[in-house]
């Protein structure tokens, strides 16, 4: 086994890259494989297999995984008018494979349409909707990387939504659930086309890595048995093994650090005793999620870039969009069990594209079956009706037959990109470090909302038609925390209205890329990480061509 | 606000799933909301295992005494175990001196409180443990129905001192209830709970998975299904 690397700070590597989730582990592997020296600066810690565990209040209370309000407070208001208030406004995944090694692994492609609606639709009131300067044809070949070699199962051509593609998938779908069965049945019976949910979890084992065992704690957690193809399972292990790649863990950046000539020459961070360093680079590249990038580049203004970094089109932060869904929840007699395995099986599409001259709204999205709560949530309230019993005996008898017997349809949806909707830095609150918190401002696109009730009332119907003893749904509320984090530096060919070029540079500074949720033009259909993957595939080609050409430091 | 309203007001029900959920995510994810849920010491285990009572940590054997007895009115034992058998008390004890450490005068304040309530409403009884179960449910009832007004700070804080005391110890009896039982925090002793709500106690599981995927013979493409 080749030994681990090691740079000093002051090594002036090919690339530094902050952030080593979805997109950072992938750029990691791409870029060490292809002979570049690499350092990834994680703010987290590098947690292991065995470091995982099912304790839900220490993995999800006690945010093991994740960022904790405590060191990291947020803010939000609803509007920019408004001062923010202290809340938890934000969650993603603080540790090596960031996000990755929690999500709930649905692996959605982006349609066609993704890339082209505003050209296709016309202009949306209220929203700042563009077109992306790639297509989906672009993609494909990356989409296909991201399923044979980070790892997902599904079904080719099992639905007939389902863009073109290169390649069937590596593996078959994992195994249908009973919510899946009924689900399908149902949806059949209401005359949709549902079909094996795509994972980006192990249905056989592969590379080295265990299938899924099923153990019923996956959304959420980290995969013990390496089983969901996290970066931290699936690429971060070939980077490290090219003896070219450093994963630095507990290195929170703060401050990409530029020479008179505007050229980012580092990023300078604390280490996990608050020390600063700079690691040199001849390029940096950020992948630090849909929130922290944006704030790193407004962290890192200076007297060249008084309003932060590589924001000439004062677009950073802006047009964020953290897609639009509703839950609907339903009670059957037979024992399904489905605490049991990962969280979906089935999921249908026909509800992808919908016409607004129909249905008077934009948007679209998919519908999908799953349970997925674990045994304290559901009894503490989130899988009981809003009438059920909070304690004593009949609450007791609730919890006992509900259980293995509750279903959740989730719907997932777009949002519409709108300027005042950004991550930004608040003014007073600061976090342990001493710098400014992160502050959240949203306010859905009425579009959005009216689009996640439409979708939501499908998901009863589906309740109904399965046959459902006893449904009820949340309530379509505006949104206040955050968790897909896409838009706040889209991609664009004009440096006026976007942040990056199609190459992931920049428009501003020549050795910067960014590369993650931030670089998304419009939301998808609410499952945004195989597209964050599928593009760090294609950035760290074009980024590959771009240093071989001499085009980045010179 | 209304009464129903009021009973939402828990941060751990609905209406605070429901703010989140429309973020396309997660109910089980949700829980991250709550900071101070935080982590119990691992150290427990020992306890569990021990076939001799536990000592407690912070409760006196009379506060032990008294918070044994409610949360056994929130999970009661029938023909199933309840709170008592998957020692919730022993849990909330740790829990107090790790994780929940905010809580410790809610609890104390909350004991005393209720000792008050019970002798107000039934003269000559002193303590809740030595209350009939009717007179327990009364008083459980009285304060299930405190009324607090839901703040963004509070329905992100559970088991803080910012809620009323019932719904911190009703979560903190879930929690101790349902827990891993391999978690080592003195809760779901012998994965009691687990059996109640039908959980099998395995990490490890192969399909059929329920009554519907059994016999079930996959996906068909439209039309395939029809003989």
């Amino acid at each position: 086994m080749t030994p681990r690397v090691q740079y000093q700070t002051s090594d002036e590597v090919d690339f530094v890259i902050i952030g080593s989730g979805a997109a950072g582990g992938i750029l990691a592997r791409e870029l060490s494989t292809n002979g570049f020296r690499v350092v990834v600066l994680e703010q987290g810690p590098y947690l292991r297999e065995k470091d995982f565990s099912h304790d839900e209040l220490k993995i999800l209370a006690e945010d093991f995984l994740t960022n904790h309000p405590k060191l990291q407070p947020n803010t939000f208001r609803k509007t920019p008018d408004e001062k923010a208030k202290q809340q938890r406004a934000v969650v993603y995944g603080r540790a090596v494979g960031g996000t990755s090694n929690h999500f709930t692994a649905n692996f959605w492609r982006f349609h066609e349409i993704d890339f082209i609606e505003r050209g296709k639709v016309g202009p949306v009131p209220g929203s700042t909707l563009v077109d992306w300067p790639i297509t989906y044809a672009d993609l494909e070949p990356y989409y296909t990387k991201v399923e044979w070699e980070v790892g997902v199962s599904g079904l080719a051509g099992a639905s007939p939504f389902d863009p073109p593609r290169s390649k069937p998938y590596p593996m078959p779908p994992l195994p249908v659930k009973s919510n899946g069965v009924l689900f399908e049945k149902a949806a059949r019976k209401l005359g949709l086309n549902p079909f094996p949910a795509p994972m980006a979890i192990l249905s056989q084992p592969r590379a080295g890595r265990s299938a899924c065992m099923n153990c019923g704690f996956c959304l959420g957690f980290g995969c013990e048995v390496g089983a969901k193809s996290s970066s931290l399972a699936s690429m971060i292990p070939i980077a490290e093994k090219t003896g070219r790649c450093e994963i630095r863990p507990n290195s929170y950046v703060h401050k990409i650090e530029l020479d008179s000539r505007g050229r980012a020459v580092g990023a300078v961070y604390f280490d996990e005793k608050k020390n600063v360093h700079l690691q040199k680079a001849k390029a940096v590249i950020v992948s630090a999620n849909g929130a922290e990038t944006p704030r790193l580049l407004l962290l890192s203004a200076s007297k060249q870039f008084p309003n932060g970094l590589a924001n000439s089109s004062g677009l950073v932060g802006k047009n964020l969009m953290l897609n639009s869904g509703g839950i609907s929840l339903g009670v059957f007699d037979e024992q399904l069990n489905d605490y049991k395995g990962f969280a979906v099986s089935r999921i249908l599409h026909d509800f992808y594209e919908l016409d607004p001259q129909k249905v008077g709204f934009y948007g679209g999205g998919g519908l999908d079956a799953r349970f997925d709560m674990t045994p304290i949530n559901f009894a503490a309230g989130g899988g009981l009706a809003p009438d059920a019993p909070r304690w004593g005996k009949k609450f007791k008898d609730t919890i006992a037959h509900n259980f293995t017997r509750t279903v959740e349809i989730f719907s997932h949806g777009t949002s519409l990109p709108k300027e005042d909707n950004s991550f930004s830095i608040d003014p007073d609150v600061k976090d342990a470090w001493g710098l400014p918190a992160l502050r959240l401002t949203y306010k859905d696109h009425p579009d959005d909302i009216k689009l996640a009730k439409w979708l939501n009332e499908y998901g009863l119907q589906i309740l109904d038609a399965a046959g459902a003893k006893q449904k009820w749904t949340y309530p379509i509320e505006e949104q206040q925390f955050a968790v897909h984090l896409l838009g706040t530096c889209r991609m664009g060919s004009d440096p006026k209205t976007s942040v990056i070029n199609a190459d992931h540079r920049t428009h501003d500074v020549k050795n910067l890329f960014l590369c993650d949720g931030s670089s998304f033009v419009t939301s998808g259909r609410g499952q945004p990480t195989m597209t964050i993957e599928a593009l760090a595939f294609r950035a760290a080609d074009r980024i590959t061509d771009l240093a071989k050409r001499g085009e980045i430091s010179a | 606000m209304s009464e129903t309203e009021c009973k939402t007001s828990s941060p751990f029900d609905r209406r605070a799933f429901l703010s989140l959920s429309a973020a396309g995510f997660s109910a089980a994810w949700l829980t991250a909301q709550w900071p101070s849920m935080v982590s119990a010491a691992t150290y427990g285990h020992a306890a569990v295992a021990s076939p001799e009572p536990a000592k407690f940590e912070f409760f006196t054997p009379q506060e032990a005494a008294e918070v044994e007895a409610m949360a056994s009115r929130i999970i009661p034992s029938d023909e199933t175990p309840g709170a008592k058998e998957a020692g919730v008390v022993y849990f909330i004890d740790r829990a107090l001196v790790t994780f929940a450490v905010d809580s410790q005068k809610d609890y104390r304040e909350g004991i005393a409180d209720v000792q008050s309530l019970v002798a107000e409403k039934f003269p000559g009884v002193k303590k809740f443990s030595a209350a009939t179960p009717e007179q327990q449910d009364t008083i459980l009832e009285a304060l299930s129905n405190s009324k607090q007004k839901m703040t963004a700070s509070r329905r992100n804080r559970p088991g803080s001192n910012s809620q009323p005391f019932f719904e911190t110890l009703r979560y903190h009896t879930i929690a101790g209830f349902l827990i891993d039982p391999e978690s080592d925090r003195r809760g779901n002793r012998d994965g009691v709970g687990w059996k109640v709500i039908g959980r099998d106690p395995g990490h490890m599981f192969q399909p059929p998975f329920g009554d519907l995927d059994k016999n079930y013979p996959g996906w068909q493409p439209v039309g395939a299904e029809k003989k």
